[in-house]
């Protein structure tokens, strides 16, 4: 089906799917070596799903439990939706990593520890009292104990670099070695580095020994077990390996070059969310604005401006950035001006916890500023979903005149899934409403004149004979002049609502994975589709009656909605916060919608689903 | 449509204009109507964006583009026009609440960028729109509705602000002066990159004549320092004193011509484009006189040509974007 796994000495057993962690020190590079592996198996056709899962400190004291960085990797020959519940191979690079992961492993799990980094120094420092390598508490596991910093030295006996840089070699040996386990190229991770560091050759050499020395270690020793995961039935085509933060960007630009207005970015560098602000800052190729503004208000407040001067405007922020921005918001949906807001949701209140996913913006992005401030809301399921999220998020602000929340979270911001690349022509058409002069030049030009769907012309500064003034006071219908009159206020009140309303007229119905009517209805939304949609298939499996459907549109929803909520004897509504979306459902079509909720900053495990489905049919 | 047949009344809005009775605004808006037919952009270039407050319901009243904003954003939000399209004439009017208080952080970056905004300060030492609370210029001790008791505040200087954060244009006039006040902000749209303008502004109802020891007609000549680039600061009735570097004491004082010696050569001479911005700091943080007219006036590069140039650069580099090579990205694989 595609390339031939590498030769080696013994013959893998077969597995069907595999969860890997990868664990370490966050200066370790896990996050490198999980995405190194990711593309590898990629590549070897593999259906597979990551998740990256680091802490909030840059370098958390060395050795300690709150400096742990993860990376997991599901593969599989059959399709594979999400990162994996728990791991069948933990790669920890020292005790904390041990430790910080122990609990969630199964009896049986595979265990490669680098046995060097387990002294009395670094025991202590991960708060171990005894050596669990030893002391007999990893009884149960498969443990291989690898002398990974003493074998990665040896390698690179011969190369002229001080010690600290060939420790840093550490995780391609790591790497290597998990290479071999589960028979893979090495090419692209060779590719990658000569890419990488290929100004620096000595910096080239020591990886690659690393990484060679890490697999030849793997067959020389008899005690490590060799696995063959067989590449799974995907769509033919060419694939990439994309996270969603790459994809909201890439749905941006894409939206850009088919509106044809220039994108303008302005944004404040936040966690989880500052990926997006690096990545377009890289394609000014594109002419893209990246203006890293001095706060979020700035941020907002500048693509306000670039709005009113014709542009593609954009800004990405995370919870904390949204607070911020809110009354810059109220201004946009006043004055009508197109404008994506990017809000890569993160573990709240206040600061919360910035690097852990969660689902909780969801009411404030529908509901969240003063006066009636309504809104569309959206959200990709999956990273690569992203891409046309985004791009449907761009295409409903320019032919609606309106600021459209985007909601993303850390889970699919930085998760990875391989991504079978499109072509530009597939996208549909943006008709902006940018004014065309030439149309106007009998009738005289009103501001908030509308058109059918209620949206209004786009003016620019620049175009001779239609100066106008915009503003976040209240204005009359048509004119946008200020009034204060009672009658005019409700009358745009429920314009603005209108329009907002209209917009369920292009976008998709809400589509059912399984049977279109049955005994339960799991009702999600954002990144939690690969977790719902595993576990439901497994209920279907077994014969349940159980259907899924996952929710872009968040506001408005989808036009028939209701009549899939009342297809099912029940719904269960799950998500990563504590029944927003369930209070959505509830309020507006009064169905007793049953909840599942979780608010650990951790993704939904797929048992967790399932328990749930077997709790209720 | 051409210019040169555009007069003042071409930039009045049909919006009636609802300041108080005697607000120092009406001569701002005047003066600035004024000027807009010779500043040689065309009206449709033309964009007046403000914040909140008194002054900030400017743009309603010019008939060219505007946008009335939130309290405080009026310079974020013309950033980002002015870096959509460079060639707008953008003006930000903003007051000393608006300005330096609640947008006092986009106030100093707009500034530190160097982005060629217009910015008009009306400076009327009150809040009046919400009916009179001291502001961050407000003298020390004002008796306002939020402080019965006199402020406790220190002062701010809005000529010293701009110039911490790195003004390259900075002048001050006054609303009684409608011919200093279209000259300065002839000035300011002549000028490159952010240019900043202090304007001593009545507000009649709630700080009425807090200006007074500057513009009042008696204190005209005593309290007033005209500057001219490239003469000496000489004031007062016949131009007898003068403005003189105190090196002991790191400052600037007044001294007369003629008494204890001092000579016309004793004088500072003013030079807008020095620089080095210590004396501008010194002259504008005068108390009385009050230096009114053009304090400084450098060159440095423009940061929406700076933004422009980089893209353009990079793409003569890269050559123009492609997006299906874009979504395809580095590193693929195929399944056949």
């Amino acid at each position: 089906m595609n390339q031939a796994a590498p030769t080696i000495d013994k013959q893998g057993q077969e597995v069907d799917k595999v969860v890997i962690r990868f664990a370490g020190d966050s200066g370790d590079g896990m996050q490198v070596t999980g995405s190194q592996f990711t593309t590898t198996s990629g590549i070897a056709g593999n259906s597979l799903a990551t998740f990256p899962d680091y802490p909030a400190e840059i370098r958390a004291p060395q050795g300690t439990i709150p400096g742990v960085s993860g990376f997991q990797i599901q593969f599989g020959e059959t399709n594979v939706y999400t990162a994996g519940d728990d791991p069948d191979v933990l790669v920890a690079m020292n005790p904390a990593a041990l430790k910080a992961n122990i609990a969630t492993l199964r009896k049986g799990t595979t265990i490669v520890v680098n046995q060097d980094a387990f002294s009395d120094n670094w025991l202590e420092k991960a708060g171990y009292k005894t050596n669990p390598l030893t002391d007999g508490s990893l009884n149960g596991f498969r443990v291989i104990e690898v002398q990974v910093t003493k074998l990665t030295r040896l390698a690179l006996e011969d190369l002229d670099l001080d010690s600290r840089s060939k420790d840093r070699c550490r995780n391609f040996f790591s790497l290597g070695l998990m290479y071999y386990m589960y028979s893979r190229n090495l090419d692209s991770t060779k590719k990658w580095v000569q890419d990488k560091f290929g100004k620096k050759p000595l910096v080239v050499e020591a990886n690659l020994k690393a990484l060679q020395a890490g697999y030849n270690y793997g067959i020389t020793v008899e005690a490590i077990p060799t696995f063959v995961v067989k590449s799974a039935p995907i769509e033919p085509g060419t694939y990439r390996n994309i996270t969603g933060n790459q994809a909201v960007v890439l749905g941006f630009i894409a939206a850009s070059e088919k509106s044809g207005r220039p994108l303008f970015l302005g944004s404040y560098p936040i966690t989880p969310a500052t990926d997006i602000l690096h990545e377009l800052s890289k394609y000014k190729e594109f002419g893209v604005i990246t203006f890293q503004a001095e706060d979020e208000i700035a941020a907002i407040c500048s693509s306000i401006g670039a709005a009113f001067g014709g542009d593609l405007a954009i800004t990405t922020t995370s919870g904390p950035g949204i607070d911020l921005k809110t009354e810059a918001i109220g201004l946009a949906i006043k004055t009508e001006l197109p404008l994506v807001i990017v809000n890569v949701q993160r573990a709240g209140p206040s600061t919360g916890m910035p690097t852990k996913t969660e689902q909780a913006d969801l009411l404030q992005a529908v509901y969240g500023r003063h006066g009636e401030s309504p809104l569309c809301v959206l959200s990709p399921s999956t990273p690569s979903d992203c891409y046309q999220i985004t791009y449907e998020a761009c295409r409903i602000a320019l032919e609606y005149m309106t600021p459209v929340i985007l909601l993303t979270d850390a889970y699919l911001a930085n998760g990875s899934e391989p991504w079978l690349v499109p072509v530009s022509e597939d996208l549909k058409p943006i008709q902006t409403k940018l004014l065309n002069p030439a149309e106007h030049q009998d009738k005289p030009f009103l501001p908030y004149e509308r058109d059918k769907k209620l949206s209004r012309q786009w003016a620019i500064p620049g175009m001779a004979g239609f100066e106008h003034r915009l503003s976040g006071l209240e204005g009359q219908e048509n004119t946008g002049n200020i009034s204060s009159d009672p009658m005019n206020h409700e009358k745009m009140t429920a314009i603005r609502t209108q329009k907002i309303k209209n917009i369920q007229n292009i976008i998709p119905k809400l589509e059912v994975e399984g049977p279109s009517s049955g005994d339960l209805l799991i009702l999600g939304w954002g990144g939690t589709y690969g977790t719902i949609r595993s576990a439901a298939e497994e209920a279907r499996k077994q014969g349940k009656s159980v259907a899924h459907a996952h929710l872009k549109y968040l506001n408005p929803f989808p036009s028939n909605i209701e009549e899939v909520l009342r297809s099912y004897k029940k719904v269960l509504v799950a998500e990563i916060n504590a029944g927003q979306l369930a209070t959505l459902i509830r309020n507006e079509f009064l169905i007793d919608a049953q909840k599942l909720n979780k608010v650990q900053g951790q993704p939904f495990k797929v048992r967790e689903i399932k328990e749930a489905i077997d709790s209720l049919c | 449509m051409s210019q040169g047949t555009l007069t003042k009344k071409d930039f009045v809005s049909n919006q009636e204009v609802r300041w108080c009775p005697g607000c120092g605004d009406y001569s701002v808006l005047s003066s600035v109507q004024s000027v807009m037919p010779e500043i040689g952009v065309p009206k449709e270039k033309i964009v007046f964006i403000s914040g909140i407050g008194c002054s900030s319901r400017f743009p309603h009243y010019m008939n060219t583009y505007g946008f009335h904003t939130i309290h405080g954003r009026a310079p974020a939000v013309a950033t980002g026009l002015k870096l959509a399209n460079p060639d707008l004439s953008v003006w930000v009017i903003t007051g000393d609440g608006d300005g330096l208080s609640i947008g006092g952080n986009h106030f100093i970056h707009a500034i530190r960028r160097n982005i060629g905004l217009k910015i008009l300060l009306f400076n009327n030492k009150i809040y009046g729109l919400t009916k009179g609370q001291y502001s961050p210029t407000s003298n020390v001790g004002t008796k306002a509705k939020s402080t019965p008791y006199g402020s406790l505040d220190r002062t701010f200087n809005a000529v010293s602000v701009a110039i911490g954060a790195g003004a390259t244009f900075i002048a001050r006039t006054i609303d009684t002066d409608p011919k200093h006040m279209q000259e300065t902000f002839k000035r300011a749209s002549e000028h490159n990159g952010t240019a900043f303008v202090e304007i001593l502004q009545n507000c009649v109802i709630f700080n009425d004549k807090i200006h007074a020891p500057v513009t009042a007609p008696a204190n005209r000549d005593d309290n007033q320092l005209r500057l001219i680039h490239g003469k000496p600061m000489l004031f007062g009735k016949d131009n007898k004193k003068g403005i003189r570097l105190n090196a002991q004491t790191y400052s600037v004082e007044v001294v007369e011509i003629g008494v204890d010696g001092i000579t016309e050569q004793d004088i500072l001479v003013h030079d807008e484009n020095v620089p080095n911005p210590s004396l501008h700091f010194l002259i504008g943080d005068l108390n009385l006189p009050a230096a009114l007219g053009v304090i400084r006036s450098v060159e440095i590069p423009k940061y929406e040509d700076e933004v422009h140039d980089q893209i353009k650069h990079i793409q003569e580099l890269k050559g123009k974007g492609n997006l299906n090579k874009l979504l395809k990205g580095n590193e693929t694989w195929t399944i056949e």
